[in-house]
């Protein structure tokens, strides 16, 4: 279920010359924000958990998701790479569990860690409200890992569909519509940062049952999903 | 053997003239190559002269950014009322999400695939110099984003005529629009063209544009929002300093007539509005330096 080559490959890709650079320039951000706060209005929980909410979870980590995400596989169906990986005998539900445990590692490090330092900046982890967000960003991170991931291998406009996704059905349609709010990775993430914290700093609109179920059934769905792709996967030209 | 005499040879070698003939027709030069290159990058951003599943994306968010007009406009004309809901200077604003979109998605198929793909040194073999081609680029999705998001103020307008509101005053708010979605869309394509110019690689090319762009934005309202809670109030007009979309909104604040939106309704003086404007032009500047330099030796 784990290839050790294809992992390197993926890690690789991913954090490759440049292109760190965009997974440094969001946390290192955040962190900056963080200290400008803690500077300017001193610790106060609800500050704390507006600005991790506002900024990380819904912002940071939802981006950073869908960098490492489809960063992981898109590139390589992209220029037709991929072909060299699929000709070697590994399964295909080996090639994208590595991929995916690789984004999940990427994203946790760049958004739960992130999370907890800022957390701790910002109010000294008052109320465990650092630890909250921080278990929310770990959980959100395997969900979008693995969403992102199965949308990598379906379409060429992955990373658009997946920020239309992040940013517009999370918190556009999500503040606006309450329904929105049930089908969202970042609810059932809050829900469990919820469940850490108590109720009065954070609230979620799904109850944590819920909440878990779906978040394993859409990590576990969308893997299988995305092996399952990847066995009928026909490349394209560029257009 | 022996060699040949010098002087027995010459008369089996000859160059024949089989009629080749220069080229004397007109030469449509250096102009016309540059243009040539501004319309195809144009219609590009619009997937027009590509393929039917390219222009899905961009014709649905122009679709996506004229619908909300045309409710507007309903709504005004069936309740008859004295002036639209939503200022022309607001729009843009409100729908930011989907310029951005829009952006992020056709800056990287304009500039990377050239890159990628090494198509760059082709262009260059043609009579056009490296500011021929960031002009015609940068022209292009400034263009691009223009139609974007003046067809919607357009449809405004004209609604607002349907509707049988004051006409000179609609057309002075109408001319505010245009210019600031003017300045927006020059602002936008330069920062989305260097942020893809820099990435060849079209899906992280995609990503970095949408996180300078959405992020730049999240983190000075965030901290608008908390200087605002703090009664720290001076610090507002300053912050948005920091992000594209709050420069244009704190220029038409202060010069174009927008209501101040910034929190708690603070407004931006002229004083601030000179500073933004000079922030504005030096951003533009810089953009187009960047581009430049990035041509200087490309694909060599």
């Amino acid at each position: 279920m784990y290839d050790p080559t294809v992992a390197r490959l993926t890690y690789r890709a991913l954090l490759g010359r440049r292109r760190a650079a965009i997974l440094f320039l969001l946390p290192g951000l955040l962190l900056i924000i963080s200290a400008a706060v803690r500077a300017i209005n001193g610790a106060d929980d609800q500050v704390a958990a507006d600005l991790l909410g506002g900024f990380g979870l819904a912002t940071m980590v939802p981006l950073i998701g869908v960098i490492a995400g489809t960063g992981a596989i898109g590139p390589e169906i992209d220029d037709g790479s991929i072909v060299y990986l699929l000709s070697k005998p590994v399964k295909r539900s080996t090639i994208i569990t590595t991929k995916l445990i690789v984004a999940i590692g990427v994203t946790m490090a760049f958004s739960a860690v992130p999370t907890l330092i800022a957390g701790f900046i910002l109010n000294g982890n008052g109320q465990q409200v650092a630890v909250a967000y921080t278990v929310a960003a770990l959980v959100a991170s395997i969900a979008y890992s693995a969403l992102f991931l199965l949308l990598g291998t379906v379409s060429r406009h992955a990373v658009v569909i997946g920020l239309v996704y992040a940013l517009v059905w999370e918190a556009l349609f999500g503040s606006l519509i309450a329904g929105a709010r049930t089908l969202s990775v970042q609810q059932w993430a809050l829900a469990l940062a919820e469940k850490v914290t108590g109720e009065a700093l954070i609230s979620s609109d799904v109850a944590l049952p819920t909440a878990v179920v779906l978040l394993v059934a859409v990590t576990l769905g969308a893997t299988w999903f995305a092996g399952r792709k990847l066995r009928t996967l026909t490349l394209a030209g560029e257009e | 053997m022996s060699t040949p005499a010098p002087g027995a040879a010459p008369d089996t070698t000859r160059i024949h003239n089989i009629g080749y003939r220069s080229y004397d027709g007109p030469r449509l030069g250096r102009s016309y190559a540059r243009r040539s290159l501004f319309l195809q990058s144009l219609r590009g951003a619009y997937g027009l002269g590509r393929s039917a599943k390219s222009k899905v994306l961009p014709m649905l968010l122009f679709a996506v950014m004229c619908v909300p007009a045309l409710i507007i406009v309903a709504i005004a004309v069936y309740t008859k009322a004295d002036k639209l809901f939503v200022e022309y200077t607001q729009y843009a604003v409100l729908l930011q999400l989907v310029i951005a979109v829009f952006l992020a998605s056709q800056a990287p198929q304009s500039v990377s695939r050239d890159l990628r793909f090494r198509t760059v040194p082709l262009y260059f073999s043609r009579p056009i110099e490296r500011v021929d081609y960031v002009l015609a680029k940068y022209g292009a999705m400034a263009s691009a984003l223009f139609v974007l998001t003046a067809t919607p103020l357009l449809i405004l307008w004209i609604g607002s005529m349907l509707a049988k509101m004051d006409f000179a005053e609609q057309a002075k708010l109408f001319g505010q629009g245009l210019v600031s979605v003017a300045v927006l869309s020059v602002l936008f394509g330069g920062v989305g063209l260097v942020m893809a110019a820099l990435t060849p690689r079209r899906g992280f090319g995609v990503a970095a544009v949408i996180a300078v762009l959405t992020i730049s934005y999240g983190a000075v309202s965030t901290l608008q929002g908390i200087s605002y809670a703090t009664e720290n109030t001076d610090a507002i007009a300053w912050l948005g300093l920091f992000s594209p979309l709050t420069l244009v909104i704190g220029l038409q604040n202060a010069f174009l007539g927008a209501p101040a939106s910034f929190p708690g309704e603070i407004s931006v003086g002229t004083g601030a509005g000179v500073v933004y404007l000079v922030a504005v032009l030096g951003l533009v500047a810089a953009c187009y330096g960047i581009l430049m330099a990035r041509y200087r030796k490309v694909g060599l």
